[in-house]
């Protein structure tokens, strides 16, 4: 062997803008999505969904579908009596209607056959005999007296009532010197990933086992689901992620489609390919739920914020999903952003006859920020404060606890304000831009992973697995749920700057049940902050094991070995060992090596016990940012161009500036979304806009350049100092872009989305009050 | 009813009996097995599918495969040459064009049918060429910055 060229020392890979692993996949078309999984003789799954929104099942007939040829299997509600849900305290849905239909486009049953003419005309053959009841799709109807319950026990059709006060509230509105309140109405919004849902299952009929393919953000709660609905040992089951076509929290929670899918796989013994609609995607939602909020705010004439109260009412569909999580979220989160001691919050989570929402990105955070920014925006105003310095007067000291003992040990919202104040040239354009023409500002938060997990187990958080074998390759085994966000490449990107070698050295295998250890997938930006430290302790205890075999094939003590990467040396004169040597060395006796990294959160971040669910927020890390955004008004259409956002994230270090870029710019964008023009719509329960174009998207056309700045302001616990990049930005936008609206035209939207008709309506309204003003000036 | 037609898909000759209701998209996933191409919505709204028919860029799920007789059919699956990838393709890849990647297909196909005709678009006719494309992920500005990537590539 030839001796090794002198070592060019270890190689970085964080902080670079490493392209995603999986990058090529992608854009070769070779990425496999859950509907492109298809063996010969697959079966075709079509799911038939209930054409009223409530009603007491009567009957279900099948027999018709079944003796059709080419039908497979059917089931109905009567092959599961397992409820599911993603939360063990709030399991309340079944995969499809038993006695009671809650929502329209509820699934009542589904027929496997051997192509979709087939599958369509079965479904057409099943007759489902029902009786209506009485349907409510406001929170305000499902609440009113006489109201038929929705659940047997949530009277009143309460899913969650939270409430806390913190501090004397009262007292702290007595001292202010300005008081305002203000309602706010935030329509529904769903993520509308590009990919539709999709499972594609197979059932082993000798061996009673089920291998699933579903599109999904978190395998393991599917892996779950699967065995509580059907009744399998969950040793029977495989959970394999394919590559996944978005997610932003629709497929943080087991769906209907997945668990129907598997059923049918398994009554039809054999494979079934289950692809819905996009039009079925909406219906199954999981999106941002129709919110009102009362937001009421005292500030001192400095700018101090004294008190908060805030009402919150979300329209939270026919069963529980994350719902109580969602409705916890919107009050603990209106703290640890600014320094504030006393909020009295209540939060009401109201069943409805409505396609159930979820945890959409940035959860339960969104709407209840849109408020509070906008309100503090406006009184700034009134008090002729300037919005960056009313901010500044609020600002948190790191490290500290907020007052509902969310930990937080780094705050770089300071330099994220000075930031986009600066690059958008606050100072010199505000004001300055002509008619029509403004500029708004507005910051968010949000948390690094939840501290406690939803299915509490004792496990670590999160658990890595590095293989090494004689080949010399690593392969980095991990549950972490890939779904476009790039946790496998920043995963890799972790163990390769800890070994010093470069990423091509390294595969990645990630989310599948029976090779990668489990973890608790992809929600609530925990994967960089919590799997990444995972990953860093598996490399460095690779790294000692490496550093061992070094020493005792250089005949050294292994603090005297020297790691650079592909070469381990003792001593600069040493010619040192090349990394396949150090690994053949390592194997030696053991035989193929494979180390653990784990990672657990810490006490002082899993939340206080100030109020019930005051849990709900806890989290080892805050993310900060702060966004200004300039909007231009057409005076006669109404319509609202948004013209440029600058933002700054603060995401404690940057693993992958690219990345972190992309997420940015993504979760500002789909703040944009909610802001401008999308919104779910129904009548009589009934989606009307379940596609791209009536619930309307933007498009390329509509889209602004993002400037963004990455604020590096390390946390202590932080993988390198990380915390999560893909979902704070997005709260801020909504109230940056209404305070822009309102500098550009002195109207100030307080119901999203600010569509042309809406907006139309304010400008009249204003005009109106305008020339009555006049007029009766003129009188005067 | 069928129909026999023969056409091009990806450089090679095909001739084949399909359904006159067989949509293009679903000839080349269901039958060709060219998963590449990919449903996004139920008819014509995010451009998952787009592919080149001679050279332009169409919606596969708004097009018949009959009407493909005759004519050259091009998909992702054509572009990486002996397994390079094609100038826009590591565009997207090197400048994080794709995240999830599902659109990323239907993008750039839709990119590659405009560079063709117009090889140094501005912002503007990047911006109207893909328009017909939805992408969540991206906000679009990196996928911009792809496009823009490619076009100065291939005219070096």
């Amino acid at each position: 062997m030839n001796a090794p060229v002198a070592p060019a020392g270890p190689v970085k890979s964080i902080g670079e803008r490493a392209p995603l692993v999986d990058g090529p996949e992608k854009v070769t078309g070779r990425a496999k999505y859950a509907a492109d999984y298809r063996s010969p003789g697959a079966l075709v799954g079509r799911i038939l969904r209930s054409p009223v929104a409530h009603a007491n099942v009567i009957e279900v007939d099948t027999s018709a579908a079944e003796a059709l040829p080419g039908v497979e299997a059917v089931v109905t509600g009567q092959d599961c009596d397992q409820t599911y849900g993603v939360l063990p305290i709030a399991m309340n849905e079944y995969p499809m209607v038993r006695d009671r239909v809650r929502y329209r486009g509820e699934p009542v049953a589904a027929v496997a056959a051997v192509d979709v003419e087939t599958a369509q005309k079965a479904l057409d053959l099943i007759e489902f005999r029902y009786e209506e009841l009485p349907a409510y799709f406001t929170a305000e109807k499902a609440r009113a007296p006489g109201a038929v319950q929705l659940h047997e026990k949530k009277p009143g059709n309460i899913e969650r009532h939270a409430e806390f006060e913190l501090g004397d509230v009262s007292a702290g509105f007595a001292e202010a010197d300005l008081v305002r309140e203000e309602t706010f109405q935030c329509a529904e919004v769903c993520q509308v990933q590009s990919e539709p849902h999709a499972t594609y299952a197979e059932y082993d009929a000798e061996r009673d086992r089920l291998t699933v393919w579903p599109s999904t953000q978190v395998p393991y709660y599917v892996h779950l689901m699967l065995s509580r609905t059907l009744k399998m040992d969950q040793s029977r089951i495989r959970v394999i992620k394919p590559h996944i076509g978005g997610g932003f929290g629709c497929r943080t929670e087991t769906l209907n489609v997945e668990i129907i899918c598997a059923l049918l796989a398994r009554k039809a013994r054999g494979a079934v390919s289950l692809v819905i609609s996009r039009e079925e995607t909406f219906i199954t939602h999981r999106g941002r739920p129709e919110t009102q909020i009362r937001m009421k705010l005292g500030l001192k004439r400095d700018g101090r914020i004294t008190a908060v109260e805030c009402d919150v009412v979300q329209r939270g569909g026919a069963y529980s999903g994350y719902g109580v999580v969602t409705v916890l979220y919107s009050g603990s989160l209106l703290y640890a952003i600014y320094d504030i001691e006393r909020i009295r919050y209540n939060g009401f989570r109201i069943l409805t006859n409505t396609p159930p929402p979820g945890a959409f990105r940035g959860h339960g955070t969104v709407n209840s920020r849109f408020a509070f920014e906008s309100m503090i925006d406006s009184m700034a105003e009134e008090l002729g404060i300037d919005p960056f310095a009313v901010r500044r007067a609020n600002l948190l000291k790191a490290p500290t606890f907020a007052a509902n003992d969310l930990m937080i040990n780094s705050y770089g919202l300071p330099e994220c304000i000075d930031w986009v104040e600066k690059a958008s040239g606050w100072r010199e354009r505000k004001g300055k831009l002509g008619p029509n023409r403004g500029l708004g500002m507005a910051c968010s938060h949000y948390i690094s992973g939840a501290s406690k997990p939803v299915n509490w187990t004792g496990e670590p958080h999160a658990t890595v697995n590095l293989k090494v074998d004689f080949d010399g390759s690593i392969t980095l085994l991990t549950g972490a749920a890939e779904i476009g966000q790039g946790s496998s490449t920043v995963l890799v990107q972790c163990v390769a700057e800890v070994l010093g070698i470069g990423m091509p050295r390294i595969r990645i295998i990630a989310s599948d049940s029976a090779v990668t250890p489990k973890d608790n997938g992809s929600y609530s930006s925990r994967v960089t902050y919590m799997v990444g430290n995972a990953a860093i302790e598996a490399a460095q205890n690779l790294r000692s094991v490496l550093i061992d075999a070094a020493a005792r094939r250089l005949e050294v003590a292994p603090e005297d070995v020297e790691c650079l990467g592909e070469i381990y040396r003792a001593g600069s004169q040493d010619r040192g060992l090349e990394f396949n040597e150090v690994v053949m060395e390592a194997l030696k006796d053991t035989g193929t090596l494979t180390v653990k990294g784990t990672f657990d959160t810490i006490p002082e971040s899993h939340g206080g016990k100030k109020y019930r669910g005051a849990a709900i927020g806890g989290t080892m890390a805050f993310s900060y940012a702060a966004q200004v955004v300039e909007v231009s008004v057409d005076p006669d259409t109404a319509e609202i161009t948004v013209e440029k956002v600058w933002v700054a994230h603060d995401c404690g270090r940057a693993l992958n500036p690219l990345s972190v870029e992309g997420q940015v710019q993504g979760s500002v964008w789909m703040g944009m979304g909610q802001a401008l023009c999308e919104e779910t719509r129904y009548h009589e329960g009934l989606g009307i806009a379940g596609n791209m174009l009536d619930y309307r998207v933007p498009t390329i056309m509509d889209s602004p350049p993002i400037e963004v700045k990455i604020v590096e302001c390390a946390d202590p616990h932080g993988p390198f100092g990380a915390k999560e990049a893909g979902e704070g930005s997005l709260a801020g936008f909504l109230p940056a872009f209404t305070s822009a609206v309102a500098d550009a035209i002195g109207i100030r939207p307080t119901e999203l989305p600010v569509t042309p008709d809406r907006l139309l309506k304010l400008m009249e309204k204003k005009e109106q009050e305008a020339r009555a003003q006049e007029k009766r000036r003129k009188i005067a | 009813m069928k129909t026999q037609i023969s056409l091009t898909v990806n450089g090679r000759r095909r001739d084949d009996t399909v359904s006159d209701n067989l949509l293009l998209v679903d000839y080349l996933r269901e039958t060709l097995g060219l998963n590449g191409t990919k449903i996004g919505c139920d008819g014509g709204e995010c451009g998952c599918c787009t592919v080149l028919v001679d050279g332009r860029a169409r919606h596969a799920c708004l097009t018949l495969a009959t009407s493909c007789d005759g004519t050259h059919v091009e998909t992702v699956e054509s572009l990486a040459a002996k397994g390079r990838l094609s100038a826009i393709q590591r565009g997207f890849n090197e400048k994080l064009g794709a995240q999830c990647g599902f659109c990323t297909p239907g993008m750039i196909m839709a990119a590659e049918g405009l560079l063709r005709e117009n090889p140094m678009p501005t912002e503007d006719e990047i911006r109207a060429g893909m328009a017909a494309n939805i992408c969540r992920c991206t906000g679009y500005v990196k996928i911009i910055e792809s496009v823009q990537a490619a076009a100065r590539e291939l005219a070096q």
